[in-house]
């Protein structure tokens, strides 16, 4: 009896007959070999990356680690300069700009998504943020310079670590509104139906409920947003943070809050641009560095995120 | 409290006035910091405005089209800095667009999805390299390492480098936007391609990609003006930020728009010379936040439609 005579036999037969031999479709094959290519492209170039930085900065990074991470600028050679002012600078830039950021983001998030939801205010605002959200960060640093150096210095004492920090804080702000938008719509309205059902004001069904559920998922956004200060440089050179010799004085940790300050991707810029093939070294060293912590708290808050991850 | 229930009025059952008051209350204050966010944006149009103003004010129109871009000699030559711009920023897209794409299409398109649930994230991850790290990349490796093997009399400092390493930057950016467009491909599409004996690749090629034509667009547009505000890149990579001779050659080095407001934020041209120097640097801000504008409302308004579309 021929194959041919069920339904399911005629079916295998044409499969059969249609389905081409392994190799056969070398087009086929060829553009997913191209595309993996280019991926492998996109994502390894982070490891070429860190290889060539720590090649680089191998003669730092090996023998002479722990004077570089404690020790200040120095111009008199590159062998005596450290970061210590740079990480210090750049964690207490990431303070402040945490203070006006996520305040201010989470708010105006929780406007947007629990009140305002379809008004022409709120679609001003959505707007508004996502055109923020494209704004190149040196512009930023022009706000910076003439509104939080210049206008308001009373407040920020000029070139400080707080003018720096509200600089980047305008920056990251966008970031931080769009993740929380997104993280208190993921949370279902059941949630907020059953507790204004038992009496809850609004105020207590955000408090109480909403802002508890979103928590996880708006605190990883808030990180990549610090994370992404963290590496900026280009709006702090303009709004002050040194580039050259800096000096604390005898300044407390409180008051560096209003001297003169640096972060460390702006020593990297620094290094950089030292003539001499042993400042070169530092700049791949503090490279290095700053690598490892950006991609520490961005893979972090990314694990997090992907680990916490809810499902309602 | 009423003892029987036809004495209930409505305003009983409202809540006490502190919890009310609570409630009213922190309604305004969210209110109040969604005014402060559209209260940065006209802040920034004011500093950009009104700085600019005063530059092309006092500035005499003529020092605009000159040899090059010296401030401190008022000399304000514009083409300079834009061509450079341009110039870097198409380099950036000549190598992010193919990869970034290739990577969106296999991640949508072929990935087995514990790959794509790996690579996703990664893409994230590389999002948040620091720019002066690709800056002292583009110097100690791209330039010495590579270019040099191609180009014999290849300057230190040059456009190919850092337009290579803003390239490098804006992959993710590319990718991710990319992959959204095809993912919001419906695959009913997909399905309906491969039951007419389509190979995948034809699927890919022919259906997918046009259907996802104009994210992919959006993905370029809103890269392209990523490339045009990248500063560190360029005014590590490229220099010239200072003062820049009008030239083509990719081979040399050359400022623009971002690198010179790098140079005179810095201050070296505050220094001596024309008391305009300064304010060409919100002159050319006012100028990149004009571009970057159009091109990200641009790149907005082709995603709407796409997300209407299907």
């Amino acid at each position: 009896m021929s194959v041919l005579t069920t339904p399911a036999g005629i079916a295998t037969g044409a499969a059969d007959a249609l389905r081409r031999r392994p190799g056969a479709d070398v087009a086929g094959s060829a553009f997913k070999w191209l595309l993996i290519g280019a991926t492998v492209f996109a994502t390894g170039f982070l490891a070429v990356l860190l290889a060539v930085m720590i090649v680089d900065g191998w003669e730092v990074l090996s023998g002479n680690l722990w004077h570089f991470l404690t020790h200040g600028f120095s111009q008199r050679s590159a062998a005596e300069a450290g970061v210590w002012q740079g990480i210090l600078g750049s964690l207490q830039v990431a303070l402040v700009t945490g203070l006006f950021a996520v305040p201010t983001g989470v708010a105006t998030a929780i406007y947007l998504v629990e009140y305002a939801q379809g008004s022409r205010f709120a679609r001003i605002v959505e707007l508004n943020i996502r055109n923020l959200a494209g704004v190149p960060s040196i512009v930023y640093g022009l706000l910076g310079l003439a509104v939080f150096v210049q206008t308001i210095d009373g407040f920020t004492k000029g070139k400080t670590v707080i003018a720096g920090g509200m600089t980047l804080a305008a920056m990251v702000l966008p970031i931080v509104v769009i993740t929380s938008v997104e993280a208190l719509k993921a949370v279902p309205d059941s949630l907020r139906e059953a507790a204004y059902g038992v009496g809850a004001t609004k105020w207590e069904v955000l408090s109480r409920q909403v802002l508890p559920a979103a928590l996880s998922t708006i605190l990883t956004g808030t990180v990549l947003a610090l994370a992404r200060a963290l590496g900026e440089a280009a709006p702090l050179i303009l709004v002050g943070a040194a580039t050259g010799f800096m000096s604390f004085g005898d300044a407390n940790v409180f008051e560096t809050f209003t001297g003169p300050y640096t972060a460390l991707p702006v020593l990297i810029f620094n290094f950089a641009r030292q003539p001499g093939a042993d400042w070169g070294v530092n700049a791949a060293a503090a490279s290095v560095i700053i690598l490892v912590l950006v991609l520490a708290v961005n893979g972090l808050a990314i694990y997090l995120r992907n680990r916490f991850e809810k499902q309602w | 409290m009423p003892q029987d229930t036809s004495d209930l009025s409505v305003a009983d059952l409202r809540t006490s006035a502190s919890r009310r008051a609570w409630s009213a209350g922190a309604r305004w204050a969210f209110a109040l910091a969604a005014l402060a966010t559209v209260l940065v944006s006209a802040l920034i149009i004011w500093t950009v405005a009104s700085g600019a103003w005063t530059f092309i004010s006092q500035v005499a129109w003529g020092n605009l089209t000159e040899i090059g871009w010296f401030p401190r000699r008022g000399l304000f030559d514009l083409s300079t800095l834009l061509v450079n711009s341009a110039q870097i920023s198409i380099i950036a897209m000549l190598v992010a667009v193919p990869s970034g794409f290739g990577a969106a299409i296999y991640l949508s398109e072929y990935a087995h999805p514990k790959v794509r649930k790996v690579m996703k994230p990664t893409l994230e991850l590389l999002a948040s390299v620091p720019s002066v790290v690709l800056g002292v990349f583009a110097i100690s490796f791209i330039t010495p390492s590579i270019l040099t093997n191609f180009f014999d009399d290849i300057n230190f400092f040059n456009k190919l480098a850092a337009g290579i390493a803003v390239g490098l930057l804006v992959i993710p950016l590319i990718a991710s936007i990319a992959e959204d467009a095809l993912r919001a491909v419906p695959v009913a599409l997909r399905e309906a391609s491969s039951g007419l004996g389509a190979r995948k690749v034809t699927t890919s090629i022919r259906v997918v990609l046009p259907a996802a034509m104009s994210g992919l667009m959006a993905a370029i547009i809103v890269g392209f003006s990523r490339a045009i505000g990248e500063t560190m890149v360029v005014t590590i990579a490229s220099g010239g930020g200072d003062t820049s001779l009008f030239n083509l050659a990719l081979t040399e080095s050359g400022g623009t728009i971002t690198s010179a407001m790098a140079a005179l934020g810095l201050g070296t041209d505050q220094v001596a010379g024309n008391n305009l120097a300064f304010q060409s640097l919100y002159f050319l801000g006012a100028l990149l936040f004009a571009i970057t504008l159009v091109l990200n409302m641009l790149g907005d308004v082709i995603v709407r439609r796409l997300q209407n579309k299907y």
